[in-house]
Parts: structure tokens; C-alpha cells; sequence
């Protein structure tokens, strides 16, 4: 088993008098890909909030490297080395591409390697190097969506924090960024905290994986073993499973209620 | 002769209102706030170079060497207060309506123009500058050197303005911050203390702006209400653009001395050339409301 690098302890996180992470706890073990799975309004999207500072915990604790990192500002949570690579194409439209990218690498100082990283990003995204000069706003959906993601690798991030990846994208753009999402993982040993509702894609990608409803915890192991729960392939994968009467039950159980 | 004469009398009016409205929407496009103070900002600004020229000519310096010291030094010393000013008023009320910014930026300006006049006096006074009543002929036009000291002044800090956006780590993290706040926070980029230099920015180039204004016109403590012209032009440029904002100063610049020289001769009553400059904000924003030079981004969903 590879070292923790991020641990989740209790987290409690609310939207004003709403509670959205109900005392969720979650571990990301050094050099592994883990996956959040979860419906619309779980709290997958407060989870990654919570740890990169732009929502501060009621309670609870998040250790990220051995250091503690709830209760700082999201810029200093940057700076230990997490980067959060929002959901929403969240770019800076009137720079351009390359200004995007080397914004991704603000928080650097070793001016040499970035030149390297610039060139390694633009190999697995041909089409940012291709447009490089036009501002972000220019850029179709799927291509903004690779810039976030190449704009967060030029951190040279200890653990990339993804939110939805796959949004509005078409399969075969799905398809090409889960492969990239792989190799960066395989090549570069970046650790990944995925949250995503393309629940068949992350559980191929990943290693681990917990599933979220209403802010708890509700499973959580390997994605091999998820991917045959019966709970999560109907209500995730949307297979459906032959009733005893040969009839689908319209109300079925989840197993954790 | 007449239309030149005319024209660059205005374009260097017009650079003072370009560059007041250039800190409006500095802070504008960073932060979302509208400041009201920005012309009592320039206010002050004209006062401390008044009196470090003055304290600075009283020790036997010479007048240049006086003057070429205190533009660059009120600078810095408006920078700070526009830092701290940022620090100790604004960033405590981030998250609040509008309306509160928009008041707390109008009370600070009473408070700057109160202040003033206990310290300085509310006598109007003159600042000496080494272009005072300097006069510059080329091929029968006559150009105050004031005037062109405005215009080079100002032509010289838009470019450096220009260079530090562009070039700077800062300067592009300055424009990723007001692009997309939350995405610069996940950079890593010190958002709260970007801001606050944007105010340092803002309230140095309004100091400059004052320095530069002050010889074609009297320090007062009113002298700050500038800036409500500035605003129309910052309003017509876009609220958004800072070349924008340069340009429509010069535009508004240029439109009041022809109001006031063919108006009076084409019979328009005697107020016109006063308020032409509010006569074309609201031309340009029937026929264009999003300004002249707006940068819209509409998000891809």
C-alpha cells in the first residue's frame, strides 16, 4: 500500500444552514487515481472545494502531506502542491492559450523546467501548441476543457484535484481525455482525486473509489469490486437486473439503506 | 490653426480624464467595485507633490530638480495608501451588495476632501512646475508646455501600464485574476493582495494624473469632482477596457473645447459646452450600451 498523501477526516461543510458533506472521510494513497462517484447535489464538486480552501470545513480535518490544510486560503492550499482543475471550463478567456498554461505555473520558481513542462503538455494536447497564440475565449469546449487540464499539470501538481472532466463533451473527446487522464497518471505518477458522473469511465480509470450520496460515504473500494456491486451498476451504469418475477421491482433497495 | 489650437488643448484635458478613468477601471475590471474616491484620490495626490515641491524648493533645491524627484516619489507614496486603503477599508467588506462599495467609496471621498482642506487649507493654490507658463511654437501653433507635458506624461505611463500588463508575471496574473477570480485562486495566485496592488496602481496613476493636471488648473479640495468626468469617460470606453478608457478621455477631451468654441456661435445655449461631455455618454450608450470598446465573454456551457 503507497503512502497517504491526502486524508479526509469528518468533514462537515455547509451552504449556509445547509449541510452538504455530512462527515465524509476519504483517503488518496501517493501515485493512485481516486474516484467520487455521485449523483446530481451528493457533494462531489464540495468535496474537492473543501480541500483546495475555497470552502472552509465546520468541522473535521484534512492532512495533505503530513501538514494540515483546512483553514488556509485556497492560494497558500495551491502552494503546497494541489491543483484544482475546475468543473465548467473555468479558463482565463482573454489570455491566451500559452498565457493560460503559464498562469497554471504561478506558483513556480524553477524558471528552467517549465519550458520542458510546456512542451510535455503540449504533447498531450497537439491542439493547445496549434493555438497557442489566440486568446482562451476562442477555443471550442472540449479544447477549454484540455487547457484547464493542461493549465493545472504546468503546476507540477502533487495531486490534481478533477472535477468532471467529461462535462459536455463528446464521447470520443471522453474517451481521449480519460486516456490522457491514464497516461498522466502512469508516465508522470501524478496522484488524482476524480469526481465525476460519468460513473463507467471513472471506474475503469481509477484504482479506488468511494460513492457519495446526500454528503456521506456510502461505499468505498476498489474499483474493480464496485464495478461488479449490484448497486452500483444499476444505479450508476444503468444495468438492470431481471427480477425474481421476471419483472423489473420498481422500488428497489440500495443495500446501504 | 484654430482646430489644431483647439484639439491639442483638449486631447491634453482629455489625457487627464483618460487616465483617471484608466484607475476606475483598473479596480473595476479586477474587483468589481466602482471607486468614487478615485478623483479625492488624485486630490491628495496633487497635494503631497504640492507640498514636497514646496518643502523641497524652501531647502534651496532648484525647481527641476524638485519636480523630477516629487512626481515619482507621490507616486509611491499614493501607491501605499492605495494599498493600505484596499487592506484596511475595502477588503473587509468583500462579499457585501454593491451598493455598500458604492457608498463606502462616496463617504471616503467626503472624508478625503474634509481632510484636505483641514491640512492644506480649502484656498485654491498652484502647484510650480518646471513647464509653468512655458510656451512651446511650432508652425503657428502655440502649445502651453503644460499641455505637453500632460500628453507625453500620460502617452509614457500608458505604455509602461501597457508593458507591465503584457510582459509582467504579475502583470498577466493581474488579468487572470479579474478574468476569472476563482480560477486564479486555484493558480495559486494571491488574489486579495493582487487586489490591493491594483489599487496601489490605480491610486498612483491617479496621483500622476493630478500632478500633470495641476498646472492647467488650481489645487483645491474640490478639484477631485475631475472624476466625475472621468467616469462618463470610463462609462463610454466600456467599463472594461483600459485602452477604452484612454481613448474615450481623449474623445471627451476633444469634444469640450469645440463645444465651447462653435457652440457659442452656432447659438446653443451657454451651459452646452458644460455638459457635452454627458451629452455624448448618453449618445454612446443608446446607440452602443455596452461602451466602445467592451470586452464581452459570454461562458460556452
Amino acid at each position: 500500500m503507497a503512502a497517504t498523501l491526502l486524508e479526509m477526516r469528518n468533514i462537515e461543510t455547509f451552504y449556509g444552514p445547509i449541510m452538504a458533506l455530512r462527515g465524509v472521510s476519504l483517503e488518496v494513497p501517493e501515485g493512485k487515481i481516486v474516484t467520487v462517484l455521485g449523483a446530481n447535489g451528493a457533494g462531489k464538486t464540495t468535496i474537492l472545494k473543501t480541500i483546495s480552501g475555497v470552502m472552509e470545513p465546520q468541522k473535521g480535518s484534512i492532512v495533505f502531506g503530513g501538514k494540515p490544510i483546512h483553514r488556509h486560503e485556497p492560494d497558500w492550499v495551491a502552494r503546497q502542491g494541489i491543483a484544482h482543475v475546475p468543473e465548467g471550463r473555468e479558463i482565463f478567456p482573454f489570455l491566451s492559450v500559452y498565457e493560460n498554461l503559464m498562469m497554471g505555473a504561478f506558483t513556480r520558481h524553477d524558471r528552467a523546467a517549465l519550458g520542458g513542462d510546456l512542451e510535455a503538455v503540449y504533447g498531450y494536447f497537439p491542439i493547445l501548441k496549434e493555438r497557442a497564440d489566440q486568446p482562451a475565449a476562442y477555443l471550442s469546449g472540449g479544447q477549454q476543457q484540455m487547457l484547464v487540464i493542461g493549465r493545472g499539470l504546468m503546476a507540477r501538481p502533487k495531486l490534481m484535484l478533477l472535477d468532471e472532466p467529461s462535462l459536455g463533451l463528446s464521447p470520443l473527446l471522453v474517451q481521449e481525455i480519460f486516456g490522457i487522464i491514464r497516461r498522466l497518471n502512469e508516465e508522470r505518477k501524478v496522484t488524482m482525486l476524480l469526481v465525476e458522473q460519468n460513473a463507467n469511465m471513472a471506474l475503469k480509470v481509477a484504482h479506488h473509489g468511494y460513492v457519495l450520496e446526500l454528503g456521506r460515504i456510502v461505499m468505498n473500494d476498489t474499483c474493480e469490486r464496485l464495478r461488479e456491486s449490484e448497486d452500483v451498476k444499476e444505479f450508476f451504469l444503468g444495468m438492470k437486473e431481471e427480477g425474481a418475477r421476471g419483472r423489473r421491482r420498481w422500488k428497489r433497495k440500495k443495500t446501504w439503506r | 490653426m484654430e482646430v489644431l489650437q483647439l484639439l491639442i488643448g483638449g486631447v491634453a484635458q482629455g489625457c487627464v480624464y483618460g487616465l483617471i478613468a484608466l484607475g476606475f477601471v483598473l479596480i473595476y475590471k479586477a474587483t468589481e467595485q466602482v471607486n468614487f474616491a478615485q478623483g479625492d484620490i488624485l486630490m491628495i495626490g496633487a497635494y503631497v507633490a504640492l507640498t514636497l515641491i514646496a518643502e523641497a524648493v524652501a531647502r534651496g533645491w532648484s525647481i527641476h530638480l524638485a519636480f523630477w524627484l516629487a512626481l515619482p516619489l507621490t507616486m509611491v507614496v499614493m501607491a501605499a495608501f492605495g494599498y493600505a486603503l484596499d487592506r484596511v477599508a475595502l477588503r473587509p467588506i468583500i462579499g457585501q451588495p454593491q451598493f455598500a462599495v458604492v457608498i463606502l467609496t462616496i463617504a471616503l471621498g467626503f472624508v478625503f476632501r474634509a481632510a484636505a482642506g483641514a491640512i492644506w487649507s480649502t484656498e485654491p493654490q498652484t502647484l510650480a512646475t518646471p513647464f509653468t507658463g512655458k510656451k512651446i511654437v511650432l508652425g503657428g501653433v502655440i502649445l502651453g508646455a503644460e499641455s505637453l507635458a500632460i500628453i507625453v506624461g500620460t502617452a509614457f505611463l500608458s505604455l509602461v501600464l501597457f508593458a507591465f500588463f503584457r510582459y509582467t508575471r504579475v502583470g498577466v496574473a493581474m488579468q487572470a485574476a479579474s478574468q476569472n477570480q476563482l480560477a486564479a485562486y486555484y493558480m495559486g495566485i494571491p488574489v486579495k493582495v493582487i487586489f490591493s496592488l491594483i489599487w496601489a496602481i490605480s491610486a498612483a496613476v491617479a496621483a500622476a494624473a493630478g500632478i500633470l493636471l495641476a498646472p492647467i488648473a488650481t489645487i483645491d479640495p474640490n478639484m477631485g469632482f475631475i472624476g466625475l468626468k472621468a467616469f462618463a469617460a470610463a462609462v463610454i470606453g466600456g467599463f472594461g477596457s483600459l485602452p477604452g478608457a484612454v481613448i474615450a478621455g481623449l474623445m471627451l477631451g476633444a469634444i469640450e473645447p469645440f463645444a465651447a468654441a462653435y457652440g457659442s456661435r452656432a447659438g446653443l445655449p451657454k451651459g452646452v459646452p458644460e455638459v457635452s461631455s454627458y451629452i455624448f455618454m448618453l449618445v454612446v450608450l443608446i446607440v452602443r450600451p455596452q461602451g466602445l470598446f467592451a470586452q464581452i465573454y459570454k461562458k460556452k456551457v
